[in-house]
This record gives structure tokens, C-alpha cells and sequence, in this order.
């Protein structure tokens, strides 16, 4: 067998997109038309529907897709959806992190002056999560971009973001507090279709895992 | 323009094209379950808490909750199984067993928000009171496929599996009593990247690991047994007694994990290619009975009647993952 044996994969756009390719030509598929392709979402021929990285286990829950790649960020936030976590396909490293202006730590002295902290965040359920664990009380303030603006205009004392490098933080005057999750690409796959197409799939998976071990 | 009055969210009403297509096919159901001698049951949507949690400690936790005048905790029952088992440690205390039930019923589950998720699901299953293991899953199976060919679903496939299978690999590898909720978590979850990651945390021996980590991701045909050793043998004692074109259906999983903490040995949940989710499942639960008093083996199943219904009509459609 080659290629993806029939099944269709959700590739995430965006950061985790080329190393998912380039994983993809070692497995056999052809991705040249996916790379010459910026707008076109579904390709029927290699078997690919490119998609936000947060909506990668929504299609496999659903069945849209049988299998996806996508951060274990995503996997995180989104606990509740039914798909299995077959593989740690290792790119894309980065954490979850807290982080707030450099100095002394807002959180910490909201949290001791207030009772309560006020954290910007795209991830409100790990948020929640996290301190809830930590046995604080925090205010989740759920943005949809730029979370690094909250601290610095006081939307927020502190933030919960993923990052890889640092830089972004850096350059915002932010440091880390705290790491909350390390995550890397992982690949998940639909119940159902673990299941009817279990061979297909199994053998993707090893070709994967040889793949990745040839590094 | 006119007002909408909405019903809560995961209920809703049901109109007389969809209805008929339902009727079609809980007729189909009952005919089978009659020509079988599974007689149907009606029992309470409201059952008290204390009697739904004696059945199963976590049953009440996704159920709606109520209180009576006299202050007493009603639930909706959020299964027909733990009702049936009340209703034969009471009703049917000295009967001679085997006893078969069958239901076409709705049942009730508080859902988790903004999911679109059913809060009131049609259910048709049976249970079968006092036949042993192998013979008792044979019969459930056998009647399960039955059901599926009469309403006429062409491409179902069951995935059979058991859940003291995994604890018995941990038995077999001396793994201790508090490592193992973590592994079982990770199971429960379907996060094998976790699974693997807790196991080569245990620093067993590489046979251990190996086994510990890869038997509960086989999938397939008879020869995923031989994986597990002796943790199957309840398995292949069921698969011996199943008809040639039940055992057609069956792909064994050795990994498949149920939610509900009642299941004792074989569980199964059926498949078909026009649907991303499980129509349904069951299983076997050996001790459930014995706690409202009656002990007697029992196995079962359910079956999502909505599920069913859009799974038939995506595969007219041809529809498949």
C-alpha cells in the first residue's frame, strides 16, 4: 500500500503546515499540488482537506476527515471531542505557558490584594483547567487574537498563550511565570474509522512512525 | 413576523415524515425482539438517585436531577439497564431465568454545552437475565445483527471487545494497584501517545511495554487474539459460539473501552461507514443484578434509534467515511 490507502487526512494550515508535507512526501503522497495551491481547501486526488489547525479535530470527530494532524494544544482545549491520539509526530514543539509583564508579577499580586486574577487567554478550558488545579481564583477573559495586548493595556494582569521561541513575548515585555503543557503534533483519527479501516490506517501509522524514525 | 417559543437544546420536536420513518423501524426492531421472546418493557422515566447510583456509583452524575414534595432526588434515568435490573431483583425476584427483555424507549443525559448533542435519545435494546457468559454474549450478538439486517442496514460491523481484558495484561505483568488508574485514563480517553507515555513511565520489562502498550491498539480479525495471550480467551470463547454470519460482522478490538463502570467482559459497539460515531453497544455485566439483590449473570445492548435512522438513510445516499 501507499499513500494514505484511501483515507482522508485533515492537514492544519499555518505553522504545523509544511513539516506535515514534507512528513506527507516521505509517507509517498503528493503534496506538490497542496504547496502550488494557497486557496484551494480539498484535494481529492492525494486524499487532503487543508483546514484551521483548531478545526482539525472537529472534522474527525465528525467523520469529515478519518484522520487529522493538529497541536496537542488544540487536542487539549478541546478534551471533550471523541478521537483517538494515535501518534507524537514530534514537530511543531512549543508550550502553554502563563506569562505577564516583566517586573514584578501582577498575578501573583492581584491574586494576594484582589482574591481574584484577571487572565487574557485563546484557550479558555486550559486556563480554567490549569488554576482550578492550582486552587486559584481567576477570571478568564477569552480574546480571539494578539492575547499579548491584554497585559500591556490592562485588560488583563496576566495571559495564558502558546509559544515556541519566546520572541513574541519578548518583544511585548512579557515573561514567563509558568509552564502549564508542552506540546508537538500529534495524529488523531475518528472512532469510527479506527475501527472499519483499521488496517489502512494501521499501516499509514507504521510508515509514519518509520518515517520518523529516520528522522 | 412570528414568535419562536424554542425547546432547551438536544431536544426537539418530532414531525409526522420523520415520524414514520421511526416507526418503521422500532417495527422492524419488535419484530425481531418478539420472534426472539424478548418481551418489551415500560418503566419510569423518573427513577429515585439512590436506586440508579446502587446500579452504577457514576449513573446520576450525567442525568437530570429533581427534587419530589417530599424532598426526595428524582432522576431522569439516563439508561434502560439499570432500570430493568431493579425491575427483576423486584418484580421478577423467584422467576426462573433466563429471562428477555427488550425496550423501545427514551432515555436522558445532560449534555456538554454547545455541542448540538442529544439531551432525549430514542433507545431499542434488550437485556438477557441469566444466561452465562459465552452462550448469554452469543445470543445478544446474534439477536443484534438480526435487528440491524431487518431495519436494512447493509454495512454495520460490530466491534467486540472485553473489559477485564486490560486489566487482566496488568495482572499478568504484576502491574501495582496504584499505577493503573493513570494507564486506564489514558485508555478511557483514547490517547494512546498518553498510554505509551505512562507505560514506559512503569520501566517494566521491554515484553511488558511492548504488550502494554501496543495490545490495546489492535484491531482486526481473529488473529489480534493471539496478542493478548490468555487475557482473550474470554473472547475466543464467545467467537466459538457465534453463528458464520455474525462472526462475519465482528472486528475484535482490544482496546475498546465503554464508559459505564457495570460492564464486566465482553463489550461491542456497532459501526457502519455512513456515520462518524457508534449507532450504539452493549455488553456484558455479571455483577449489576447482584447489587439490587438478584445475582444473576446479564449481558445487553442499545441501540440510538436516531443514530440508526441517519446512518440508513446515508448509506441510500452512499455515503462512507
Amino acid at each position: 500500500m501507499g499513500g494514505l490507502n484511501g483515507l482522508t487526512l485533515a492537514v492544519p494550515r499555518g505553522a504545523l503546515m509544511r513539516e506535515t508535507l514534507d512528513l506527507l512526501d516521505a509517507l509517498g503522497v503528493d503534496t506538490a499540488e497542496v504547496r502550488a495551491n494557497d486557496r484551494k481547501l480539498l484535494f481529492e486526488e492525494a486524499g487532503i482537506v487543508t483546514m484551521r489547525p483548531s478545526d482539525v479535530a472537529t472534522y474527525v470527530e465528525a467523520g469529515a476527515a478519518d484522520i487529522g494532524i493538529t497541536g496537542k494544544d488544540v487536542l487539549a482545549e478541546q478534551s471533550e471531542r471523541a478521537v483517538y491520539e494515535l501518534l507524537d509526530l514530534r514537530f511543531g514543539p512549543c508550550v502553554m505557558v502563563v506569562a505577564t509583564t516583566a517586573g514584578e508579577d501582577r498575578l501573583a499580586e492581584a491574586l494576594r490584594r484582589l482574591g481574584v486574577m484577571r487572565v487574557a487567554t485563546k484557550y479558555p478550558k486550559i486556563a480554567t483547567r490549569h488554576f482550578e488545579r492550582t486552587g486559584r481564583q481567576a477570571e478568564i477573559v477569552e480574546v480571539k487574537g494578539s492575547v499579548e495586548l491584554a497585559p500591556l493595556t490592562g485588560l488583563a494582569e496576566g495571559i495564558v498563550d502558546l509559544t515556541a521561541t519566546g520572541t513574541t513575548l519578548r518583544e511585548n515585555g512579557l515573561v514567563v511565570r509558568e509552564e502549564i503543557l508542552a506540546s508537538t503534533a500529534r495524529l488523531i483519527a475518528n472512532p469510527v474509522a479506527h475501527k472499519i479501516r483499521a488496517a489502512e490506517l494501521d499501516d499509514v501509522v507504521a510508515r509514519l512512525r518509520e518515517a520518523l524514525a529516520r528522522g | 413576523m412570528s414568535t419562536i417559543h424554542p425547546t432547551p437544546s438536544g431536544t426537539r420536536d418530532v414531525l409526522p415524515d420523520e415520524m414514520r420513518e421511526t416507526h418503521a423501524i422500532a417495527e422492524a426492531v419488535r419484530g425481531v425482539f418478539d420472534a426472539r421472546g424478548y418481551g418489551e418493557i415500560h418503566t419510569p422515566a423518573l427513577e429515585y438517585e439512590q436506586v440508579l447510583t446502587r446500579g452504577d456509583p457514576a449513573a446520576a452524575d450525567p442525568a437530570y436531577k429533581l427534587f419530589d414534595e417530599q424532598g426526595n432526588v428524582l432522576v431522569l434515568r439516563s439508561d434502560m439497564t439499570i432500570p430493568i435490573a431493579r425491575v427483576v431483583s423486584t418484580r421478577y425476584a423467584t422467576a426462573q431465568p433466563p429471562l428477555r427483555f427488550c425496550y423501545v424507549a427514551h432515555a436522558y443525559r445532560s449534555v456538554r454545552p454547545q455541542r448540538g448533542q442529544d439531551r432525549e435519545m430514542l433507545q431499542a435494546g434488550i437485556e438477557l437475565v441469566g444466561v452465562p457468559a459465552r452462550e448469554g454474549t452469543a445470543e445478544t450478538l446474534t439477536v443484534l445483527c438480526e435487528v440491524l439486517d431487518a431495519v436494512g442496514l447493509a454495512g454495520y460491523r460490530i466491534g467486540l471487545g472485553d473489559a477485564s481484558l486490560y486489566s487482566a495484561l496488568l495482572d499478568g505483568y504484576g502491574v501495582p494497584a496504584d499505577a493503573r488508574a493513570a494507564l486506564l485514563y489514558e485508555l478511557q480517553t483514547r490517547d494512546f501517545v498518553g498510554l505509551e507515555r505512562e507505560v514506559q513511565a512503569l520501566r517494566l520489562g521491554a515484553e511488558a511495554t511492548e504488550a502494554l502498550m501496543r495490545v490495546p491498539q489492535r484491531r482486526g480479525g481473529a488473529e489480534v487474539l493471539d496478542a493478548a495471550g490468555a487475557a482473550a480467551d474470554g473472547l475466543r470463547a464467545v467467537v466459538a459460539q457465534l453463528p458464520g454470519d455474525v462472526a462475519e460482522r465482528v472486528i475484535f478490538d482490544l482496546g475498546l473501552a465503554r464508559g459505564l463502570s457495570y460492564y464486566t467482559g465482553a463489550v461491542f459497539e456497532v459501526y457502519d461507514a455512513a456515520l462518524g460515531a457508534p449507532l450504539g453497544g452493549g455488553g456484558r455485566y455479571d455483577e449489576l443484578l447482584g447489587r439490587f439483590g438478584r445475582d444473576l449473570p446479564a449481558a445487553g445492548w442499545a441501540l440510538n434509534v436516531e443514530r440508526l435512522h441517519i446512518a440508513l438513510v446515508g448509506e441510500r445516499r452512499g455515503e462512507r467515511l
